[in-house]
């Protein structure tokens, strides 16, 4: 047999092209996202640069709408890579915030307590999400579609039936000086934006009640969450073992099991992810708007999706990346308020929306070939 | 036969009324390959997947170093030494070779209280263990969708190596590999062998059992059809038992004996 091999001097296959160093820092699952993210910064630069876009307060403003995508789009993207689909984030977010809202405020609860509630309701229903998924074998797109709606009811009937209203207010008052309601409704770093205000890098209020504080009052909780959760996922996914075994299930659930990943539970602990990200966006908008309505999160799900599959993720699971989805819920959210600031007629939006997508998923496709062999 | 790593003795198996396994017998050396040959439909599948603990036996006795052992599970099988490189579920193509390698066993180190899959570690490893078996990868973490069916094979081949396998399966490794490919992989099978590994090669492909099998074991219609060594027998006779029956050799006169 072919035993005359030498082994000690690697050999180089002729029929392999050397790559460029420069090729191969460029050639990864986030390519596409980045150079989405590029044309939409000097799409919006050259429009509405005067426009007050680009300046703190225009920041904060798209800043804080990618920061929302970001964080459902973490939790979709890891489930993603895992192989599956969660329809019911938009649903769950809802649910969470009705149940946040209903508890403190109708039935006067501490809001920390509420808060957990909320938590541990999401990810029990996360958890089940997953079971069904797993144990049926259906497609978790059924599945997750099934409690899109079983949800969304359910929302709708306990703040009806217990307030005969879909919205509930007056959560800000009920949380006053609650230990953890600050983590998703505060904003920190004020001191920093009164430096800066001073020294006149960041405008002040000129007239009204607010008059001499800054225009920019602090980093909203939402992007600190944001974050921590995309540092989170990225490093989850690329630098454990558990991160192996995800997109291992994601990439053939059968062949991993074979080698002893625990793909059911790998699966299930991505749904309660999912809807552990869904309840922190609901926690945080609820603590902002110091309300909660059984009709938000409505189409969030897809928003979630189409943010990862913008960032590189493959739809059928096993190949994505975080830091991808994040780029995808920034140009999300910069398209979103740079048409506002640029004055475009706001149906334009979606037309805006579908052709990136499209444009960003050709790409990703073509990328996605080059690195993984695929023809 | 006090000398095998693995007897598996009058295994039959049964699914509801089929009948899949109707007494197979076959012992696995030390640095032997041993040749499982038989048609499609003659039980192999279900023999293999007996043998690595996917399904439990319904009568039969399987003995691992003279010790009597049941498989509850496939992991079961794969703690005592015995691993199974399946023909197309061997590799997960998205994945980058290191990840392949590694998959559900990953190497980690400890930073402060968080644990991290050791990369340096494994991306080490990976290409040593790939360059002893004749195989250079431009980088570990090239994806496996790159690499030729061949290399697949030899990298599922090489994993369960280092992972401490006593008897390796390998299913139908060959047969959706071309001419050159073919002959790595059995160069490979050459090399485990002589590390001291029991290989259970199964194909229905007599010459290419004939170019590496020490010991050849026919399956046909869930029996084993008995044992020859290599020297015993002829690539001709293999080809009549596993088609059990006249038809081919007739066919095989009017083909010119190209089958």
């Amino acid at each position: 047999m072919a035993e005359s091999q030498p082994t000690a001097a690697p050999q180089k296959d002729e029929r392999v092209r050397e790559m460029s160093s420069l090729r191969k820092a460029l050639i990864r699952p986030e390519l596409g996202a980045i150079c989405g993210t590029i044309l939409v910064f000097v799409f919006f630069l050259s429009i509405a640069s005067d426009s007050g876009m680009f300046a703190p307060e225009g920041i904060f403003n798209w800043g804080t709408v990618s920061a929302q995508f970001a964080i459902i789009a973490v939790g979709a993207c890891l489930l993603m890579i895992a192989g599956e689909f969660d329809l019911s984030v938009g649903s769950m977010i809802g649910f969470s915030g009705i149940i946040i809202a209903l508890m403190s405020v109708q039935w006067g609860f501490p809001t920390w307590f509420s808060i957990l509630v909320a938590f541990a309701l999401a990810l029990a229903i996360g958890a089940l999400n997953g079971y069904l998924v797993v144990k049926t074998g259906l497609p978790s797109f059924i599945v997750t579609l099934a409690f899109l709606y079983i949800l969304r009811g359910l929302t709708i009937f306990i703040a009806i039936a217990t307030t005969r209203k879909t919205i509930i207010g007056g959560v800000k008052d009920a949380a006053e000086g609650d230990p953890i309601a600050w983590l998703f409704g505060g904003k920190v770093f004020n001191w920093l934006f009164v430096w800066l205000a001073d020294l006149g890098v960041v405008g002040k209020f000129v007239a009204g009640p607010k008059a001499g504080q800054p225009v920019v009052e602090g980093i909203p909780m939402l992007m600190i969450w944001a974050l921590i959760l995309i540092i989170f996922g990225h490093f989850l996914l690329t630098r454990t073992k558990f991160g192996n075994w995800i997109f291992a299930s994601g990439g053939d659930a059968q062949a991993a099991r074979y080698v002893g990943v625990p793909v059911n539970r790998v699966k299930i602990s991505m749904f309660m992810f999912t809807a552990f990200c869904a309840t922190i966006f609901a926690t945080c908008q609820v603590m902002e708007f110091g309300s909660a309505a059984a009709d938000r999160g409505l189409l969030k799900e897809f928003e979630a999706i189409i943010s990862v599959v913008i960032g590189g993720a493959l739809l059928t699971g096993g190949y994505g990346s975080v830091i991808g989805a994040a780029l995808g819920a920034l140009i999300f959210g910069v398209v979103q308020q740079g048409l506002f600031f640029a004055g475009v007629e706001s149906s334009l939006f979606r037309v805006f929306l579908g052709v990136i997508l499209l444009l960003a998923v050709i790409l990703n496709t073509y990328i996605r070939r080059m690195i993984t062999g695929e023809r | 036969m006090s000398d095998a790593l693995i007897e598996l003795v009058d295994i039959q198996k049964h699914f509801g009324p089929v009948i899949a396994l109707n007494g197979v017998t076959v012992s696995v050396k030390a640095g032997e390959c041993h040749c499982l040959l038989g048609d499609n439909g003659a039980g192999k599948s279900t023999f293999i997947k007996t043998m690595s603990g996917v399904h439990k036996p319904t009568h039969g006795k399987i003995r691992i170093e003279g010790r009597e052992v049941n498989f509850e599970s496939p992991r079961d099988a794969m703690n005592a030494g015995i691993a199974t490189v399946y023909q197309d579920l061997a590799m997960i193509p998205l994945m980058s070779v290191t990840r392949n390698f590694w998959m559900g066993r990953e190497p980690e180190k400890r930073i402060g209280p968080l644990k991290f899959f050791d990369f340096t570690r494994a991306n080490q490893v990976t290409m040593s263990e790939m360059a002893k078996m004749g195989i250079h990868l431009r980088s570990p973490d090239q994806a496996v969708g790159t690499l030729s069916g061949g290399e697949r094979q030899t990298v599922a081949i090489s994993r369960a190596v280092y992972f401490g396998a006593k008897v390796l399966i390998l299913d139908e490794p060959t047969s959706a590999l071309g001419v050159r490919q073919t002959s790595n992989v059995l160069a490979t099978i050459d090399k485990v062998r002589k590390k001291g590994i029991g290989v259970v090669f199964i194909t229905h492909n007599v010459r290419h059992a004939m170019a590496v099998g020490d010991r050849f074991t026919v399956l046909n219609r869930g029996k084993t059809l008995g044992t020859a060594e290599r020297g015993n027998i002829q690539a001709e006779e293999l080809q009549e038992l596993m088609a059990g029956g006249q038809e081919l050799a007739q066919l095989e006169g009017s083909l010119g004996g190209t089958v």
